[in-house]
């Protein structure tokens, strides 16, 4: 078989920060909260609940989404995603179906290539299943405190063709998320999942081959992620040299990352057929989001990292440098309080520590960029006396060994008393060593 | 019109995606009585809805939001939440294990 | 005082507590009295409120303080079985939840409780409100009090028979097609549905949440008014409900006719197997309401036909997820509790949203009501109002149900377009047939309650339709 072709979607998964739940006003922050003491009628699913929406919510998915370059739908709604857990309340999950709030966006990795991002929507949460033995049956304990919290799923295609890209995009959007505040996305504590799908293209004689899809889930580190989306590849690719089994509708498969053993496993579907049987939710209105609402909610947006960095690049900067310093607060500060000096030697100099940020940049900044006397005329008067008076050192240049020229700058820098410009005098150097006989 | 047959392995597909225990009895009656059913419903293609847009709420309200607020009026305590089940312990509720992790 | 406490209604009821004829704690006395010694044979309270004594002293307490300062102060209510309710069991008369006890108050108990109420008891219903008959009750149908031999409609049978039976002198129902309006024909009483999203839902266990409407069965349309004006109106608990102004509607039936009003006779609704003797009936009210100065016209609607269609779709595949939560876990018990008329429509409605179906039956269906709505509003501009029977017939026999897949669905034809569009309706008695009672149907536009009210007050003074089973009169 040749060259297989990883194809992998992913699809994240960012709790909101917000104060309150999705659909009514239980805390929102649930880490390490005593089991059932933040639910009420609605998140546990009591009989005549009802859901009304969070305002906040709504507004960071826009955020998310426009953060993302996506399209933000004029009207939108919530759709059911019925199935049975016993983590699900309800019995459904409110998400959004066939109009979410964003759509079509992108993100752009490092190398120039985009990542494209099929949706954004809001969802709630589910409660918590913690698996133990009671009286020595197999037994779930749920805590529903986290059902109900904001969920805001990503989307994107299957655009990324490596583990590396998928790690490189997993932590731009990590980096985004945070950078707009709408989620402290600490991966430990569940607040960013990722779930990659990973399929194979496999070219032989007969044309292209494309290995049944699977769905990764349980990952909750980007080294993990990378980990197992190798593995997969790997398994993959086995497989269909083993089975030749390709891709059809209804043959993906959902497979856990054991951490430990380093390996992935299959788990049994939570159903035996994932008919969602979505249909518009009909306890709450639809969402009209008008241009003007999406842009004041685009304007408050703070700077998004790849925005920072194409105006550091544009005012002069290295890119090397820009990309460590977008993420710099108080560099960016020194940057913008300082527009009259070289925007791009400033950056370097504080990415080279060779300024002190918290003392006085201007004095800092003359010093490291004092430009000599330059003037040859003057100068050469200063060079031709170094040369008379070290006619050893001459004669050594002069046989090849040039790294006396050094010694040779050295002494004219004295005689100047740094004042002369290093370069200059070096080329002035040059010129007479090379010249005389 | 042809009559819709609804079979009984339809009515158990439909038994399993609604978590509902169904008897073999069960199985022929609703299949009997779904395809009656069906029939009645079938009526409606009598009506032409080309470029009709669904309906789905009849009091045309929008953006009905709450702002981002803790309401403590709402919050049940922890044995009121659990005031509603026999099975619970130390705060969780209980159910038996139904989804199994396999490993390879 | 010539009438027994049971023969007052509630607005005489507040007249007399005014009066300081009897004292609230004598009316609780008189109903609990009369519910132990007929509700054994009726079926009518599922529970009944043991601390209501209690509460009528309290209450008691508060009108020699103050007097009467609110609306319903003292008015005893018996409440359906699904509106979730503290302190007494809520099953939608279904085992599943046997004996549940509510963790929070519906919004519409809570309004009625701020209003002064007190709750007598709950009442019996079509289990999860699937019917009309209240014969799907796991626990036992309720009887006519009409005929012990006939049902009582459904699905909020329970609290029309307590106002038939004067066991309550004011009931809390709640309709998703026809169940206030066909029981209370049934049972000869006062129904009003308002429009969807005029009464806040939450806390009433959904049974079609597109549809829902929670509303007053009373002894005459006044009474409705009043229980309206106190329970109606926007509840940040419900996205659904309607944020327009709610008008004390029992303060503004003041018409003395209805000159200038055009009334629309529905001619689909006289159903060609509807027996003469109900049309005849519902041809006598609309010439009545033109006596009383309406014009009064045949109009043709779209056969109610498919709005059977129509409601059994969208009925069913919201049933089949709202009930989806009763799984045993947090509240109740297992699914396997379900009744048979629970699990046909679960699993219909999980049939019509599955894959493959959902543009064929679900999205069809929607596009349909659309039509359906578009049809009314047209109506509505040329008509106030439109009339036709609330059912087909008189209360049918006990066991109608029986093999019978779609009794609910078939029997509230007449009722189901309106109930679909979100309209408002009144019920209201309109003569007997076989002795037993036939209701009209007055129904307008959304958000027309006032004017539909008046309609059905103007009528109601011009005839002698309010009546009550000679049995239960003692």
């Amino acid at each position: 078989m040749n060259n297989p072709t990883p194809i992998i979607g992913l699809e994240v998964h960012v709790e909101l920060t917000t104060k309150s739940k999705m659909f009514c006003g239980c805390p929102a922050d649930h880490f390490g909260k005593d089991p059932n003491t933040q639910t009420c009628p609605v998140c546990l699913g009591l009989p005549g609940a009802l859901p009304v929406p969070n305002q906040q919510a709504i507004e960071d998915t826009i955020k998310i989404g426009l953060a993302l370059n996506c399209e933000i739908n004029e009207v939108s709604h919530f759709d059911r995603k019925n199935y049975f857990y016993p983590d699900l309340a309800k019995g459904y999950q409110i998400s959004q179906y066939d109009q979410p709030f964003c759509h079509d966006g992108f993100v752009t990795l490092d190398s120039g290539k985009k990542i494209r991002i099929e949706r954004v929507h809001l969802e709630e949460d589910t409660g918590k299943l913690q698996h133990t033995v009671l009286g020595g049956e197999k037994v779930s304990l749920i805590d529903f405190n986290r059902s109900g919290v904001p969920l805001v799923e990503i989307v994107s295609h299957p655009d990324i063709s490596s583990s590396a890209e998928a790690k490189e995009y997993l932590k731009k959007i990590h980096q985004i998320v945070k950078e707009i505040k709408v989620t402290t996305a600490d991966l430990e504590k569940g607040q960013m999942r990722l779930e990659p799908t990973v399929n194979v293209k496999i070219t032989d004689e007969k044309g292209g081959h494309f290995t049944p899809l699977v769905e990764l889930k349980n990952i909750n580190s980007f080294n993990f992620a990378t980990l197992a989306i190798d593995y997969e590849i790997s398994r993959l690719t086995t497989e269909f040299e083993k089975t030749g089994l390709e891709k059809e509708g209804g043959n993906k498969t959902t497979r856990g990352y054991d951490s430990v053993k380093k390996l992935t496993f299959p788990q049994r579907q939570k159903e035996e057929a994932n008919d969602y049987r979505y249909f518009p939710e009909p306890d709450i209105p639809p969402l009209r989001i008008s241009k003007s609402v999406v842009e004041k909610i685009r304007a408050d947006l703070p700077q998004l990292p790849d925005v920072i960095i194409a105006d550091l690049i544009s005012a002069g900067v290295k890119p090397a440098d820009a990309k460590i310093l977008s993420k710099d607060a108080a560099a960016l500060t020194i940057l913008k309080a300082n527009p009259d000096l070289d925007t791009g030697k400033l950056a370097s100099f504080i990415v080279n520590k060779k300024v002190d940020i918290s003392s006085n940049i201007n004095e800092q900044y003359s010093k490291l960029t004092q430009v000599g006397e330059t003037d040859t005329a003057k100068l050469s008067n200063f060079v031709d006396e170094v040369l008379t008076a070290n006619p050893k050192v001459v004669e050594e240049y002069k046989k090849g060994k040039v790294g006396v020229l050094g010694f040779l700058i050295g002494q004219v820098m004295k005689l100047s008393q740094g004042k002369a410009d290093p370069k200059t005098v070096s080329s002035l150097l040059l010129e007479k060593l090379s010249g005389s006989q | 019109m042809a009559k819709t047959t609804i079979t009984t392995s339809d009515v158990a597909k439909v038994g399993v995606l609604a978590n509902l225990p169904i008897t073999d009895e069960e199985k022929k009656l609703f299949a009997d009585q779904f395809s009656a059913t069906i029939d009645v419903v079938d009526q409606l293609n009598e009506i032409d809805t080309t470029g009709v847009i669904p309906t789905s709420q009849v009091n045309h309200l929008e953006n009905v939001t709450r702002p981002d607020v803790v309401d403590k009026d709402r919050i049940l305590t922890q044995q009121q939440a659990l005031s509603g089940s026999k099975n619970v312990h130390k705060g969780f509720f209980v159910v038996k294990q139904i989804l199994e992790k396999d490993s390879e | 005082m010539n009438k027994q406490i049971h023969e007052l209604s509630v607005v005489e009821l507040l007249h007399g507590l005014e009066d300081k004829l009897f004292s609230v704690t004598d009316i609780v006395h008189h109903y609990l009295d009369r519910i132990a010694r007929y509700n054994p044979e009726l079926n009518i309270y599922l529970h009944v409120n043991e601390k209501a004594i209690d509460q009528a002293k309290a209450i008691d307490a508060e009108i020699k303080k103050d007097g009467l300062t609110k609306p319903l102060q003292g008015i005893p209510f018996a409440v359906k079985d699904n509106f979730l309710t503290v302190g007494l069991p809520t099953t939608a008369s279904s085992k599943v939840l046997e004996d549940y006890y509510p963790q929070y108050e519906s919004t519409v108990t809570k309004r009625l409780l701020a209003a002064g109420a007190i709750i007598l008891g709950k009442t019996n219903m079509d289990a999860w409100a699937h019917g009309s008959s209240t014969e799907t009750s796991q626990f036992g149908p309720t009887l006519n009090p009409w005929d012990l031999g006939r049902l009582p409609g459904g699905s909020s049978g329970g609290s029309a028979a307590a106002v038939a039976a004067q066991l309550a002198p004011v009931a809390i129902g709640s309709e998703t097609a026809g169940s206030i309006r066909q029981p209370a024909a049934w049972c000869g009483v006062t129904g009003f549905k308002g429009s969807y999203g005029r009464v806040s839902r939450y806390g009433v266990i959904a049974m079609a949440s597109s549809t829902d409407s929670p509303g007053p069965i009373a002894q005459n349309i006044t009474d409705a008014a009043l229980v309206t004006s106190v329970i109606a109106g926007q509840d940040q608990y419900d996205g659904t409900s309607s944020p327009k102004e709610v008008e004390q509607y029992h303060k503004l039936l003041n018409r003395k006719d209805l000159k200038g009003m055009k009334i629309g006779l529905v001619k689909g609704y006289l159903l060609p197997t509807m027996r003469t003797e109900v049309k005849t009936l519902i041809q006598n009210a609309a010439k009545k309401l033109e006596s009383l100065g309406a014009t009064v016209e045949e109009i043709s609607l779209m056969d109610p036909k498919y709005a059977i269609g129509v409601y059994t779709v969208i009925q069913r595949s919201e049933v089949s997820s709202n009930l989806a939560r009763f799984d045993g876990i947090r509240y109740g018990h297992g699914r396997e509790n379900f009744g048979e008329e629970a699990k046909r429509r679960i699993m219909l409605g999980t049939y019509t949203l599955s894959a493959g179906y959902y543009d064929a039956y679900y999205k069809k269906a929607m596009a349909v009501r659309t039509k359906i709505v578009e049809e009314f509003e047209n109506a509505f501009k040329t008509y106030d109002a439109i009339i036709g029977a609330v059912s087909p017939g008189p209360a049918l026999k006990l066991g109608a149900t029986k093999n019978e897949p779609m009794f609910g669905e078939m029997e509230d034809i007449l009722v189901e377009p309106s109930s679909i569009a979100g309209l408002t309706s009144a019920g209201v008695p309109c003569g007997f047939v076989d002795d037993l009672p036939i209701g009209l149907q007055i129904t307008g536009n959304q958000f027309e309650e006032t004017k539909i009210m008046n309609i059905a007050k103007v009528y109601q003074d011009a005839t002698d339709f309010v009546k009550f089973p000679e049995k239960y009169q003692k």
